[in-house]
């Protein structure tokens, strides 16, 4: 074998066997074709638990190819657990090349965030996906959804959304928000918050989203209209934060609240680890962070 | 006498498929083709590149008259059959420079699986040179040209028909004997400017 990775170990490039790959590839074409709409595929057993994307890491394994550059992401973090397993497992696996860092990766697999450095045309978003259908806690028949789905009849959702406005004066949700993509199908983004929605929409990146529990995949191509659902008089408002970020004073990104003292200490640091870094390195502090080149001696 | 896979085939059919999801997420764009699979075949050396990465025995397929002799190189290298009819096909090769093309004779999907539908792989002789014809949809940003030369006369009318099906219709993968351009159900052609 003269490339590096084929059969590495006894496992077929990037795990999954080729008959698999095909059948997610395929998947994956329709639901480029039609953006927002859930394609049925034979999810297979992963050799990780269920909670850990098997979807996202199956849609991965698909499109990798030896020249890609991988990044993964857990709520925002590059070095979790989770995050950290999936990454060697497609070191060892494919034997691509991984990185931290958001510009050089040309594939991302995500679980519940977006990075915050604007994605390019190159790249692709894979994000892992729990629940996919937006209309399940109103309709658990899959039938029944489906039907919802083809007749476009998405009022009782509207309904759902205005009941939280009737009852908290706002919608509430604040995670999963639900979107409609490209004039047609409403489709659930996963969970993310809703402060990452609109990068979803008119993204330069394709966006490709795998639920293995539920079997499903779907996407959004690049450069489509993304719309969060919501009403004239209450639009859509993403999360606003009231500080910056501790360690790298960032106005405008995510915030993660993190506990720094066993005397209840806390601070709100950005979730995007990656992006928290580079602001850093270019020089940014926050009002409890320290200065890159002190914090390294 | 029967035609050679892929010298590589996890890493070729790998590429063949990105340059595919390439060409559908960016409609109209012409991508190179990720891999060839050798002379010899009426398909060409992109679709059947195709043809040898996306089919195997869960799909069927279907070819324009003029390419029924690929029938035996695609069965015996993917295990995919001919369908009997056309719109029982998830693939269908179509050589547009010698056969008619009619988009309504392939499957369009249902209301609930409008991805049950045809993937049609056309073959053109180029992709740059003809009439201009301006687009829009997913994966453009603003509106984008397509110049393909030797399209129907009636093709216009044909993807506004398929259009009108929406979110049902099939998606096109346009292939020379070098790249590929993919047209999905969702690029609208914009009527020409008076
Ligand atoms: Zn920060």
């Amino acid at each position: 074998m003269s490339r590096t990775a084929e059969n590495y170990r006894g496992y077929n490039f990037a795990y999954l066997d080729e008959q698999t790959k095909r059948m997610i590839r395929r998947a994956i074409l329709k639901a480029i074709a039609i953006p927002g709409y859930q394609v049925p595929f034979a999810s297979r057993e992963m050799p990780m638990p269920y909670g850990w994307g098997t979807g996202g890491v199956q849609v991965t394994a698909a499109i990798l190819g030896p020249s890609d550059v991988l990044k993964v992401i857990d709520q925002g973090a590059d070095d979790t657990t989770n995050a950290v397993s999936i990454r060697q497992f497609f070191e060892k696996t494919a034997g691509v090349e991984t990185t931290t860092e958001t510009e050089k990766a040309t594939v991302i697999q995500t679980r519940h965030r977006i990075p915050e450095a604007k994605l390019q045309g190159h790249q692709v978003l894979v994000y892992q996906v729990p629940i996919p259908e937006p209309l399940r806690f109103l309709e658990p028949r899959e039938t029944e959804t489906r039907t919802l789905h083809a007749l476009a009849e998405y009022g009782l959702m509207h309904v759902r959304l205005y009941e939280d406005i009737a009852q908290h004066g706002h919608i509430a949700k604040t995670y999963a928000y639900p979107v409609l993509v490209a004039d047609r199908y409403v489709m659930d983004p996963s969970p993310i918050p809703k402060f990452d929605n609109p990068k979803m929409d008119d993204c330069a990146a394709l966006q490709l989203f795998g639920a293995g529990r539920e079997k499903r995949i779907y996407a959004i191509p690049p450069y489509t209209k993304v719309v969060s659902l919501d009403f004239e008089d209450h639009p859509f408002e993403a999360t606003k934060f009231e500080q910056p970020c501790a360690l790298c004073g960032a106005t405008d990104s995510y915030l993660d609240e993190v506990i720094t003292d066993d005397q209840g200490g806390r601070m709100f640091v950005c979730s995007d680890t990656h992006h928290c870094e580079t602001r850093r390195c270019e020089g940014h502090v926050g009002h409890l962070g320290m200065p890159v080149t002190e914090a390294a001696e | 006498m029967s035609l050679a896979g892929f010298p590589n085939p996890v890493l070729d059919q790998q590429a063949a498929f990105r340059a595919v999801m390439q060409a559908l997420s960016e409609p109209g764009c012409i991508v190179q083709a990720g891999a060839l699979a050798g002379e010899g075949s009426p398909l060409g050396p992109v679709a059947r590149a195709i043809a040898l990465s996306l089919l195997d025995f869960e799909v069927r397929f279907s070819l324009s008259s003029s390419l029924a002799d690929a029938e035996g190189d695609i069965t015996f290298h993917t295990g995919s059959r001919l369908a009997s009819r056309l719109d029982e096909a998830e693939f269908a090769f179509v050589d547009l420079r010698q056969d008619v093309l009619d988009l309504g004779s392939f499957a369009q999907g249902t209301p609930e699986y409008p991805d049950r539908s045809t993937t049609v792989i056309l073959r053109v002789e180029s992709l740059t040179g003809g009439p201009s014809l301006k687009i829009r949809g997913p994966g453009i940003r603003g509106t984008r040209e397509l110049n393909i030369p030797g399209l129907p006369t009636d093709f216009a009318l044909q993807w506004a028909a398929n259009a009108a099906r929406s979110p049902l219709g099939v998606d096109l993968i346009f292939v020379t004997n070098e790249a590929v351009l993919g047209l999905p159900r969702s690029t609208r052609i914009l009527p020409e400017a008076r």
